[in-house]
């Protein structure tokens, strides 16, 4: 009797008990269903977290400066440390500003406000639409110049606000360049933005140094010989000293934010793992019933010369069948999920959230489906085999 | 010649909490190919444990029982299966067809275990439902027959994987006295053309249409002779007297 006979046989026995069938297969098609949506969804996160930070650019060091007085350096020592590298690139100071950006009347409390250097725009990979960027000179003679973003362009000034001015702490600024719309151009977007020479605005702030810089290397593939060589120049600078500063690899956030969020996934799904045993024993328990519901049956089976392994295949074949069934249910019921779900976070977030499951977790739980049923149906199997042909017979 | 069936000696002892049941207690006696033998006695006299230990399901506690020249006692769980399938043909007083399979699929089942093909399979069992004359209701299920036809598809069955002994466990037991008569003349035709015929009764007229008859009693062998000779029944009428005495 081959393998083929016993799918057929347990296939038959199946379909001849079709509400059974479904209701034992339920705690595997919601484990595995359950599975699925979780390691999609975190599957979109990742994803989303990794756009988000190639936005940023991922082949980027933060520069902190924490000291203060002697133990500050000046971008154009900076400057100098990133020209002498073959590993870095480009540089640019972050200024934050802290006070108040006005248009006419109206008060734009959401706007982030940055003091930065000419070589921002193309660290951070904008694009002007109009206008030019901020230049040598402007931070040389911290001109009051500026470059806003699309959502003030269009918002305040109908999409013609080069040449316009916004008003800074009281100074005047004037709009020197657009950026390219980022996202929306709404209000708290990546599009309501101002940035003004580094310079200007240590001026209007009465700061005497820049605490934050930001510096790219040339490839990623020499992220960490560029890190090394910043970290020893800067150490270098400051006399030996390493605790004044602190240098973050964007790759290296990103990586420990992806890794949280695999942590997360992986609780999450051993949670819902927990419901494929559930539904695991649930098969064993329908089986065991089935053994004695057809306690008859095997002892005729027995008489006409079936071995035990036959009854045993036949019962073991039967739960697999049962699991994998239910497995494939819950893998289709997954994939109905994720797509309602993507649509949902989307409309919710008002952000694209890719809920798709991976390969790996479909694959994953069919084999525990599988695996599940073969396991919790051996022992009823083996209850079956090893009936005595005579009282099965006698069974009514 | 070796017999086909052999019993030697063999005794079946089962305990029952304390208690220990001798079901069958020193039975000896051989068959031989071609033969039809009817083995009568009332419940309780040793013939089901008799016809378990014939038909492989059970093994003697005392004795030698051989099928065919070979020892079943000493032969593992699946040996027992594989001499059962390979060599006995059973016919069940409940007719024991399986219920979710359609007549055909009935008939194949020992084929299948023997580990023959599709298509042969469906040969063998299509020609063994046509001897029974059920060929044309070969898709039917089994609970859209009569008893009788269930019956003769168990023959079919039985019949199908050409076994060297077919045994009758009181075939007739379920079934109207005409068609159990039809049954009856069934086996005493497939005796005629050569197979070897065990039949399990209580009934003295059923075990009448043998050739031989063996008789037992309390788990011990009273008779065993000809059919025809006077003696065949003469301990079925004392024991009837003997209760009918015990109860007045």
């Amino acid at each position: 009797m081959s393998i083929y006979e016993s799918f057929s046989m347990a296939l038959k026995s199946i379909m001849s008990s079709k509400v059974r069938t479904l209701l034992t297969m339920l705690g595997i098609i919601i484990g595995v269903a359950a599975v699925i949506v979780i390691t999609g969804l975190g599957n979109g996160l990742e994803n989303y977290i990794s756009e988000q930070f190639e936005s940023m650019g991922t082949n980027t060091l933060t520069v902190s400066i924490m000291g203060r007085g002697d133990r500050m350096i000046s971008v154009d020592d900076m400057q100098e440390i990133v020209d002498d590298s073959e590993y870095l690139d480009l540089m640019t100071p972050n200024v934050s500003l802290t006070g108040s950006i006005k248009i006419g009347s109206d008060t734009l409390s959401y706007t982030s406000g940055s003091g930065v250097g000419e070589e921002y725009l193309e660290i951070n990979s904008l694009i002007l639409s109009e206008g030019r960027n901020i230049q040598y000179m402007d931070i040389k003679n911290r001109k009051n110049v500026c470059i806003v973003g699309s959502y003030i362009n269009l918002g305040y000034f109908g999409g013609q606000g080069l040449g316009e001015t916004i008003k800074i702490n009281g100074r005047s600024f004037t709009i020197i360049g657009i950026l390219d719309e980022q996202d929306d151009s709404t209000e708290g977007s990546p599009d309501d933005c101002v940035y003004v020479p580094y310079s200007t605005l240590m001026r209007l702030m009465s700061m005497s140094s820049v605490s934050s810089f930001t510096i790219t290397f040339v490839d990623s593939d020499v992220a960490d010989e560029a890190e090394d060589y910043l970290d020893t120049a800067l150490t270098e600078y400051f006399s030996g000293d390493d605790d004044g500063f602190n240098i973050t690899n964007m790759a290296d956030m990103l990586e420990s934010m992806t890794s949280m969020v695999d942590t997360l996934v992986l609780v999450l799904a051993l949670i819902a793992g927990i419901s494929l045993v559930v539904g695991g024993i649930g098969i064993m328990n329908i089986m065991l019933v089935s053994v004695t519901e057809r306690t008859k049956e095997i002892g005729i089976r027995k008489a006409l010369g079936a071995k035990e392994k036959y009854i045993m295949n036949q019962f073991v074949i039967e739960a697999a069948i049962t699991s994998i069934l239910g497995g494939i249910l819950g893998i289709i019921l997954g994939f109905l999920i994720c797509i309602v779900a993507t649509q949902v976070v989307t409309s919710i977030m008002g952000e694209t959230l890719n809920v798709s499951p991976t390969i790996n977790s479909i694959a994953l739980s069919v084999g525990i489906s599988a695996g599940i049923g073969i396991l919790f149906g051996y022992m009823p199997a083996k209850k079956a085999a090893r009936l005595n042909p005579i009282d099965a017979l006698r069974y009514d | 010649m070796t017999p086909l069936i052999e019993l030697r000696d063999v005794s079946k002892i089962y305990y029952m909490g304390d208690t220990i049941v001798k079901a069958a207690d020193h039975i000896s006696f051989s068959v031989y190919k071609g033969e039809f033998v009817a083995i009568v006695g009332h419940s309780g006299s040793g013939k089901s444990t008799c016809m378990n230990i014939i038909g492989c399901l059970d093994v003697p506690s005392e004795g030698e029982y051989l099928l065919g020249g070979r020892n079943v006692g000493q032969m593992n769980k699946n040996e027992q299966a594989e001499i059962r399938n390979e060599m006995l043909g059973f016919i069940f007083q409940q007719y024991n067809l399986l219920p979710k399979l359609n007549l055909v699929e009935n008939v194949e089942v020992p084929l299948m275990y023997a580990g023959m093909s599709r298509s042969e399979r469906r040969k063998r069992a299509e020609a063994a439902l046509k001897s029974v004359g059920l060929l044309d209701k070969e898709k039917h299920l089994p609970n859209q027959l009569s008893g009788g036809q269930q019956q003769r598809v168990s023959i079919a069955r039985a019949l199908a994987g050409r076994p060297s002994v077919i045994l009758a466990d009181e075939p007739t037991g379920a079934l109207d006295s005409k068609t159990g008569r039809d049954v009856l003349k069934m086996l005493q035709q497939l005796h005629k053309s050569g197979h070897t015929v065990v039949l399990i009764t209580h009934d003295n007229s059923i075990a009448a249409t043998a050739e031989r008859v063996i008789r037992l009693e309390d788990g011990r062998k009273v008779y065993d002779g000809p059919s025809t000779d006077p003696n065949a029944f003469v301990h079925a009428a004392i024991n009837l007297d003997d209760e009918e005495g015990g109860q007045e």
